[in-house]
């Protein structure tokens, strides 16, 4: 059974269908990145696994059993990290952990423990009395995170916890994903940025629209939408850039010689392996989204 | 540049909506409210003042005193309890002591057969009228007690040459018999003539009525306005506090905190109860504190009324607790909860009696407060300091108070609804 599976999913706000039959499951110990534009329907979809959402149709499961909204006894082994700081400013990270723990169901010894563990595991156990609101953006994230594990899930959802963190901040937080990873918990990683997914995701599922539209590892999705194209990325000396996707290396010398021939000043001409941005941008395509 | 700063001003005043009703709305409700129970609506406005009169002479000269003190158009006169037989000096005194109304006079035994006197001190001629005040209404015993002087002398007018022809006997060397007799023969047709004609003015003069005042309900009390008001800028505190504390759910909704709980083992109805029992306590501990501090600085009797202020404090701080939850759980935002609370509270605090007395106000307003809770708190918090009531008297305020607490939060917990799933 796999830690979560979602069987065709539909949920509609008003006239505006958000999720449109979405299936999809996590296994058992992988990250799972979910990608999309921005309203794609990604939060919803996590809100919907974590029973905050009443589809309209489709089922939930959570280790084979049927999870409905509102069931949290049923989403006792989830763990959810929120887009949002969902915390208390004004107490510090040792009471804001006390509060969350005890909303879990948590108390005495093992609570102090968890929350001790927590600390730790966030590199907040120096700061563990101040109040949270005089924290940065990164620490307020770590913070975030820790909330979410004190009663060890063994399935935890992120929902881009790194939005506005700086690279350190950026850098702990995957080592604290890696150590989840590591002890064994299934994760699924809500994100915007595809170096993330690149480097913690084992499998990638892409929505768009409400639908799946792409789901694999990184070389399966390649594979299966750009094929063995590569990328002549050159750049100018004006600024400007010129991407090309190309099944011949050799046609790099073309646009070299084109470029000569129209008198333009090349800077740099290099060869790429597609990315999964390149991926990203076949499958959703370069609209606008907002 | 002024001129861009000014219309930024306004263009963002006009998108915010709760600003604009505390700009604008509030302050049109408060006028019209306080301009109705202060009363200059036409010529009914004025609230009249209720007085009940027990008449121990049950002669004609006070039937004419009495008749005279109906066609008193700021007096509104009650000859007995509903249902109930005359006052008497007994239970005139009772009817003030609960709280039916703010004062009572008695007219005393012998009082049509006495003289007023144009002198005081020990000489001083004739039995005394009696008022019974609830002096929590400053107001009336004075007015009552200015319009009964004019009404004895202009009902009576024969009493007070009487009393002026006593004098002038006594002071000017004494008059002869043959004088007497034409004076009291003149009294006599004087007073025959003014039966016959109920309606002709007669010049009169103040302050030669001797009146006790009898402070019924604060003349045992230390400090007898704290006690009054206390109940009113407590609870009217406490609805401000309640409100307040409610929106820490909205900030939950807003800042994702209330997501987070509601995927954990909490549900929004034990949210709901647990932020109530918060906001019960607030309440209670903010009760506490003020009339503890009534009691060290400004001498209210509170170790004296403990059990009913325990009792008044506990159905109280619920009630505006589950109050809060309702102004929390019908706003969107923390901004229409300001606004919305605002307007809200100071209404019902104004209607419910806590800025002023609910008697003050005309009769509609006196009923409108019944629908209030915050006007039965108040009432069971006078009951308590003021009335010093028994606690069987409190029975129905409390009994009151816990159903309008259930109702609310009931309510609250049906518009936060919204919240549960999406």
């Amino acid at each position: 059974m796999h830690p979560i599976t979602i069987e065709s999913v539909v949920k509609s706000f008003g006239e505006r269908r958000v999720l449109d039959a979405i299936s999809l499951e996590l296994r058992d110990r992988e990250v799972l990145g979910l990608l999309g534009p921005n309203g794609a329907g990604k939060s919803t979809l996590v809100r919907t696994i974590m029973g905050r959402v009443l589809p309209d149709s489709g089922d939930v499961r959570i280790h084979g059993n049927l999870a409905r909204a509102g069931d949290n006894a049923a989403r006792a082994g989830v763990g959810v990290v929120p887009q949002e700081i969902a915390l208390y400013p004004l107490l510090s990270p040792r009471e804001n952990l006390l509060v969350f723990g005890r909303y879990y169901g948590l108390a005495g010894a093992t609570l102090n423990s968890a929350i001790d563990k927590a600390l730790d595991w966030a590199g907040l156990s120096d700061r563990a009395n101040e109040p949270s609101k005089t924290f940065s953006g990164g620490m307020k994230r770590r913070l975030n995170m820790a909330a979410g594990v004190l009663h060890k899930p063994r399935v935890l959802l992120l929902d881009e916890p790194t939005v506005g963190v700086d690279p350190q901040s950026r850098e702990r937080i995957y080592t604290m994903i890696e150590q989840l990873r590591a002890d064994g918990v299934s994760l699924i990683y809500t994100t915007h940025y595809m170096e993330e997914v690149e480097r913690l995701c084992d499998r990638i599922v892409i929505i768009d629209h409400g639908r799946v539209v792409g789901t694999g590892t990184k070389d399966e999705l390649v594979r299966a939408t750009i094929g063995s194209q590569r990328e002549i990325v050159v750049d100018f000396a004006d600024g400007t850039r010129e991407t090309r996707l190309t099944d011949d290396p050799g046609e790099m010398l073309h646009v070299l010689s084109a470029a000569e021939a129209r008198g333009a000043v090349v800077r740099d001409v290099r060869l790429k392996s597609p990315s999964l941005e390149n991926v990203f941008l076949h499958l959703t395509g370069r609209e606008l989204r907002e | 540049m002024i001129i861009s700063i000014v219309r930024a001003g306004w263009m963002n005043l006009r998108r915010d909506r709760a600003a604009m009703m505390l700009s604008f709305i509030v302050p049109v409700v408060f006028f019209s409210i306080f301009a109705t129970v202060f009363g200059s609506r036409g010529d009914s406005g004025t609230s009249k003042i209720k007085l009940a009169v027990a008449d121990e002479d049950h002669s004609e000269r006070s039937k004419e005193l009495i008749g005279g003190l109906k066609s008193e158009s700021a007096l509104t006169i009650v000859e007995s309890p509903k249902d109930g037989a005359k006052f008497t000096a007994a239970t005139a005194e009772e009817y003030v002591r609960a709280g039916n109304i703010a004062v009572a006079l008695v007219v005393p035994k012998g009082f049509g057969e006495s003289k007023l006197s144009f002198y005081s001190g020990a000489e001083k001629k004739g039995a005394a009228f009696r008022l019974f005040a609830d002096t929590s209404d400053p107001i009336a015993p004075r007015v009552v007690g200015g319009l009964l002087q004019k009404v004895v002398m202009t009902a009576a007018p024969e009493l007070m040459m009487s009393s002026g022809i006593d004098a002038m006997d006594r002071f000017a060397g004494g008059l002869t018999d043959a004088q007497k007799a034409t004076l009291n023969g003149n009294m006599d047709s004087f007073h025959k003539q003014r039966v016959a004609n109920p309606n002709a003015k007669s010049s009169t003069a103040d302050g030669l009525v001797p009146i006790e005042v009898s402070d019924v309900l604060g003349k045992t009390k230390k400090n007898p306005l704290v006690a009054f008001y206390a109940a009113g800028i407590g609870v009217m505190f406490l609805l401000f506090t309640a409100s307040n504390a409610g929106g820490a759910l909205l900030e939950e909704s807003e800042s994702g905190t209330l997501d987070r709980i509601l995927t954990t083992r909490v549900t929004l109805t034990t949210l709901l109860l647990g932020k109530l029992a918060y906001l019960w306590t607030l309440g209670l501990v903010q009760l506490v504190v003020m009339f503890v501090w009534g009691a060290i600085a400004f001498k209210l009797e509170l170790l004296k009324h403990l059990g009913g202020f325990a009792i008044m404090a506990l159905a109280t701080s619920l009630t505006t607790a589950a109050f809060g939850l309702v102004l929390a759980s019908v706003s969107r935002t923390r901004a229409q909860l300001g606004a919305i609370s605002t307007l809200t509270v100071l209404t019902i605090s104004a209607i419910g009696g806590s800025m002023f007395p609910r008697f003050l106000m005309p009769e509609s307003f006196q009923k409108a407060g019944l629908v209030l809770f915050n006007s039965w708190a108040i009432d069971g918090f006078t009951n308590v300091f003021w009335r010093e009531a028994p606690l069987s008297a409190l029975v129905t305020p409390v009994a009151v108070l816990i159903g309008f607490a259930i109702v609310f939060f009931l309510s609250a917990r049906q518009l936060t609804r919204r919240w549960e799933l999406a």
